[in-house]
């Protein structure tokens, strides 16, 4: 039969399921509705009429207090965007780096190979709050000529340290979930061991890992707060002394807000990722 | 042209190669059979370094090659190998597939290799699917690309190891076809099959192998027709009984 002479196939559904299962459809959607609806106003209810609603409602919902905080908090937010900005690129390098120097086979790269595994695990050992106050006041306390006394900076490379030994695993696990046969098929055709990893395994291991980096780096926003407590005026520090000069804590929902504003939508773009990547398992490919 | 002599494998306690002795000659087809678990993958694999060898010597065109130690690329270069599996790189498309070793192993440029790549996929029919994905061909196609990536770094040896045995019935025969046409090409190749049909048509040697050794060796009509030893005729016997010869 050449392809001219055939008809178009129409999909033939049997209307009588379709009934079903549209009626089905509109039934689970409002039992949703009314389901959630009740939830909302029952912990409403609970919440409000509790007896210390009504100083917690002024100590941490105040729109006056909200509105004076809010602007300042938002500046020193800034410095949160940049330690970010500032640290990221330097977790994916350094993190990759530890990941490829775990897989060096040759004897002469054996200290790299002990140094990368003893990396991971101490730095994924220690808390990383820990790692801030050991960098950033340990460091500029040596008072080594040509090292910055900045607490930020040590702040910033305390969390490289940390967020390189949790990335590095990942790459280390998407390396390995690369086929074996890929390699094998690569070395096969000739390819060093150097053109393999570079041409044929990272980039499969790399698109593989890019929802679990993500999520890495969602963490990483909200934990540069966690460098306030070196002192420098980021926005959790703002919020705080806020708090300390009004005795309203409303400043510390302004800051949690503005860091739940940063964190959804990469959230969300990490679940899009994701789900796009079950769907493409399951049409069969790769990608 | 290719020489395996005494080779012995193992993985781990388990011997699957045991003083195996096999040559062949240029342009010549050598069909390796016998069944599951008999070591045909396993020598294949051997032959192309991606399994190093216990005892015994591998030689290329009388240079040894499978000395420990030896570096493995430039035989590679020389000997093409096809997976059961197919193995292509699923993040490159299908020309990026066959032209990865030219350009990084041969250093071509870009436009000799794609043009290279080109004409191999329209010699084997495969011109329209240069620029599409892996995942968007069917199984046949796939061991068809594979066979090109191979063949891109114009080995002098092709290895194939059982690869029709994860196609849908009526996917074989393209890549059948395939091996055929390189045949007549003059190619000199080392197949491992299950196809006992084909290895008849298209082989010039069949080798039986049983317990990690060549049980049996001659002329394809003679051993899969009139076979000499016990062994082989009892095999033979089962893979008729299955509707396969």
């Amino acid at each position: 039969m050449s392809a001219a002479t055939r008809q178009p196939v129409v999909p033939y559904r049997d209307p009588e399921r379709q009934t079903f299962l549209r009626r089905r459809a509109t039934r689970n959607r409002s039992v949703a509705s009314i389901s959630t609806v009740a939830f909302v106003v029952v912990m409403g209810v609970v919440v409000t009429s509790s007896p210390g609603w009504p100083a917690v409602h002024r100590a941490f919902f105040d729109g006056e207090a909200f509105r004076s905080s809010f602007p300042e908090i938002w500046r020193a937010f800034w410095l949160n965007v940049r330690m970010f900005l500032v640290a990221e690129p330097l977790i994916l390098v350094l993190g990759l780096s530890i990941a490829l120097a775990r897989g060096l086979r040759a004897p002469v790269w054996a200290p790299l190979r002990v140094l990368a595994a003893v990396w991971t695990d101490v730095f994924r050992g220690v808390p990383t709050i820990l790692l801030i106050l050991l960098f950033g006041f340990g460091v500029p306390a040596l008072r080594v000529k040509g090292l910055t006394g900045e607490v930020v900076v040590w702040g910033v490379v305390a969390l490289v340290v940390s967020y390189s030994a949790y990335v590095a695993e990942v790459f280390r696990a998407g390396i390995d979930s690369v086929h074996p046969g890929q390699r094998a098929a690569a070395r096969s055709l000739g390819l060093t061991d150097a053109q393999t990893s570079r041409h044929v395994v990272l980039p499969q291991a790399i698109r593989n890992v890019v929802p679990p980096l993500l999520n890495d780096f969602i963490s990483l926003q909200k934990d540069t707060a966690l460098v306030a407590v070196l002192g420098p005026i980021e926005a959790l520090r703002q919020a705080q002394i806020y708090a300390e000069d009004t005795f309203n804590f409303t400043s510390y929902v302004a800051a949690a807000l503005i860091f739940i504003g940063l964190t959804i939508p990469l959230a969300r773009y990490t679940d899009w990722l994701l789900a796009r990547q079950r769907k493409r398992q399951a049409a069969g490919g790769s990608w | 042209m290719l020489e395996i002599r005494g080779v012995h494998k193992a993985y781990g306690a388990n011997p699957v190669l045991r003083g195996l002795d096999l040559s062949v000659d240029p342009h010549e087809v050598v069909a390796l059979i016998g069944a599951s678990g008999c070591g045909k993958s396993t020598l294949l694999k051997c032959v192309n370094l991606l399994e190093p060898i216990d005892a015994g010597t591998i030689t290329l065109d009388g240079i040894e090659v499978s000395a420990p130690g030896a570096d493995p690329d430039p035989v590679r270069r020389r000997v093409g190998i096809v997976f059961q599996s197919f193995n292509l790189f699923p993040h490159l498309s299908v020309l990026g597939n066959i032209t990865l070793a030219p350009r990084r192993v041969l250093k071509m440029t870009g436009a000799e290799a794609d043009e290279r790549g080109r004409t191999l996929l329209e010699r084997f029919g495969l011109a329209d699917k240069a620029d599409e994905y892996p995942d968007r061909l069917s199984g046949g196609q796939q061991q068809r690309v594979a066979i090109v990536r191979a063949l891109a770094m114009q080995p002098d040896v092709m290895l194939f190891d059982e690869v029709t045995s994860a196609l849908d019935p009526e996917l074989v025969g393209e890549v059948l076809d395939v091996i055929r046409d390189l045949k007549d090409s003059g190619l000199t190749m080392l197949l491992a099959t299950h196809e006992m049909a084909f290895a008849r048509d298209v082989a010039d040697q069949v080798c039986f192998l049983d317990d990690g050794v060549v049980a049996e060796q001659g002329p394809a009509a003679q051993v899969l027709r009139n076979p000499a030893e016990a062994r082989t005729q009892q095999f033979l016997q089962r893979v008729v009984a299955a509707g396969r010869l």
